[in-house]
C-alpha cells in the first residue's frame, strides 16, 4: 500500500497500524508524567519553605523525579520517534553507548561533589613549607 | 507476527540491502542525533558537575516564579509547565503527521506540520519571554554594604544565600556560573527549536508542492520528526536539571 516506492534497501515494511490510539495513549502518559513531577516539585518547594527541610526526603523526591523523567524519555524514544519498533541490532547500536552516560554521570558528580569538599576543607588553609636538611656525611676513609 | 519471521529468516549482513531494514538517510539522522545526545549531556552534566561544587546554589523555585501578564505573583514551575506541555504538543502533532505521510495523505500531513511548526513558535517565543524576564528583572542584593537592584546575567546573579540587613533578609550575590549555564544551555537548546521549525517549513513547502506525493512516500517528514522529537527530549532533560532538581 504506502511506502512500497522507498528506498531499495529496505527489504520489508513494518505493518502499518490504521489508527492513531497508541499516540494518544503516549500522550496521555507523558501528560500525566510530567503532571507528578510538577507535583513532587511543589513539594520539594513546600518542603524548603518549612522549618527544617529535610534532606533526605527531598534527596528522595529528587530520585523519583529522576526516574520519571527517564520513563518520558523512554516514551518520546520508543513511540513517537518509532525506535521500539524498529529492528533490534539498530535500536543495540542507539542504547548500548548511551548507557555510557551512566559512568559519565556518576563519575562527574562525583568529582563536584569531592572538589566542594576539598574546598571547604582547605579553602584558606596556608599552604606550609617544610624544608629538611640532608644530613652531612662524614668521610669514612677513602677505601681504593 | 510475520515481521519477527522475516528477521529471523533474513540473512541481514549479506550485502545489498541495509542490515537494520531502514534506509541510510534515517540511520544517519539517528546517530546524528546520538553525537547531538553527548553534547547536550555534556553540557548538562558539566552544569550539575559546577553545581554540586558550590556550597550554595540558586533556588529555581525562587528563580522561575513569575508568569506573563501576572505581574509578581508567585507561580512557580507555572510558566515552565505551559513550554513543556507546548513542546509534548507539538511532538504528538508531528507523530500525527509522520502516520498521516505513511498513509499518503497530503492533506493530513500539511495540516499536522502547521500545528507542529505553531508549537514550536509559540515555544520559542515563551523561552524568549522567559529570557527577558530574566535580564530585565530587577532584585535587591545587598553588594559592600548598599542595597543594589541586579538582574541576572553571566556576570550577575542576585539569588546568593540571604542575610539580615536593617531587620529584613536580602540576598547576596549568587555563584555567577547560573547565568551562563541557563543561557547557554537553554540557548543552545532553543536554537535547536528554531532550526527545527525551519526545517519542519521546509518540510511543509516540500509537502505542499507535492514532492513527497511524487517520490511516492514521506520518508523525509519522519526523519524531521526524529529530530523535532530530539528536542523535545532535551528539553524534558532541560527541564529535570534546571527547574525540578
Amino acid at each position: 500500500m504506502s511506502s512500497s516506492v522507498s528506498s531499495p534497501e529496505i527489504s520489508f515494511h513494518p505493518e502499518h497500524v490504521e489508527s492513531t490510539k497508541p499516540i494518544w495513549r503516549t500522550f496521555w502518559i507523558l501528560s500525566a508524567l510530567t503532571v507528578i513531577e510538577l507535583t513532587i516539585g511543589l513539594v520539594i518547594y513546600n518542603i524548603h519553605k518549612g522549618e527544617n527541610p529535610n534532606a533526605t526526603l527531598v534527596l528522595a523526591f529528587k530520585g523519583m523525579v529522576c526516574i520519571l523523567t527517564l520513563a518520558k524519555a523512554y516514551y518520546i524514544v520508543a513511540v513517537f520517534m518509532h525506535l521500539g519498533s524498529e529492528v533490534r541490532n539498530l535500536i543495540m547500536t542507539i542504547i548500548v553507548p548511551l548507557c555510557l552516560f551512566v559512568w559519565f554521570i556518576t563519575a562527574f558528580l562525583w568529582d563536584g561533589n569531592s572538589w566542594k569538599n576539598l574546598r571547604n576543607r582547605y579553602n584558606g588553609v596556608k599552604a606550609v613549607q617544610t624544608e629538611q636538611t640532608a644530613p652531612a656525611v662524614k668521610d669514612k676513609g677513602a677505601k681504593d | 507476527m510475520s515481521t519477527a519471521v522475516v528477521q529471523q529468516e533474513t540473512k541481514w549482513w549479506s550485502g545489498g540491502k541495509s542490515p537494520f531494514n531502514a534506509s541510510y538517510g534515517k540511520v544517519m539522522m539517528w546517530y546524528f542525533l546520538m553525537s547531538d545526545a553527548f553534547t547536550f549531556g555534556a553540557f548538562l552534566i558539566s552544569y550539575g558537575t559546577i553545581r554540586f561544587s558550590q556550597n550554595h546554589w540558586v533556588d529555581p523555585n525562587h528563580v522561575f516564579n513569575s508568569f506573563p501578564f501576572a505581574g509578581h505573583t508567585n507561580l512557580p514551575l507555572a510558566f515552565v509547565s505551559l513550554m513543556t506541555f507546548i513542546l509534548i504538543a507539538s511532538s504528538v502533532t508531528m507523530v500525527l503527521a509522520v502516520h498521516e505521510g505513511h498513509k499518503m495523505n497530503k492533506a493530513g500531513v500539511e495540516k499536522f506540520m502547521l500545528w507542529t511548526i505553531l508549537g514550536g513558535l509559540c515555544f520559542l517565543g515563551c523561552q524568549a519571554w522567559e529570557w527577558t524576564h530574566l535580564l530585565t528583572a530587577q532584585h535587591e542584593v545587598l553588594v559592600n554594604g548598599k542595597i543594589e537592584l541586579w538582574n541576572t546575567t553571566v556576570a550577575h546573579n542576585p539569588f546568593g544565600p540571604e542575610v539580615m540587613f536593617n531587620g529584613k533578609e536580602v540576598a547576596t550575590p549568587g555563584p555567577i556560573a547560573f547565568g551562563s549555564y541557563f543561557f547557554e544551555i537553554t540557548g543552545f537548546h532553543g536554537f535547536h527549536v528554531f532550526s527545527g521549525i525551519i526545517i519542519n517549513i521546509v518540510m511543509y513547502v516540500k509537502a505542499k508542492m507535492s514532492h513527497f506525493e511524487q517520490r511516492g512516500h514521506y520518508e523525509m517528514i519522519e526523519k524531521a520528526g526524529l529530530y523535532w522529537h530530539f528536542v523535545d527530549l532535551v528539553w524534558v532533560f532541560v527541564f529535570l536539571c534546571f527547574y525540578l532538581i
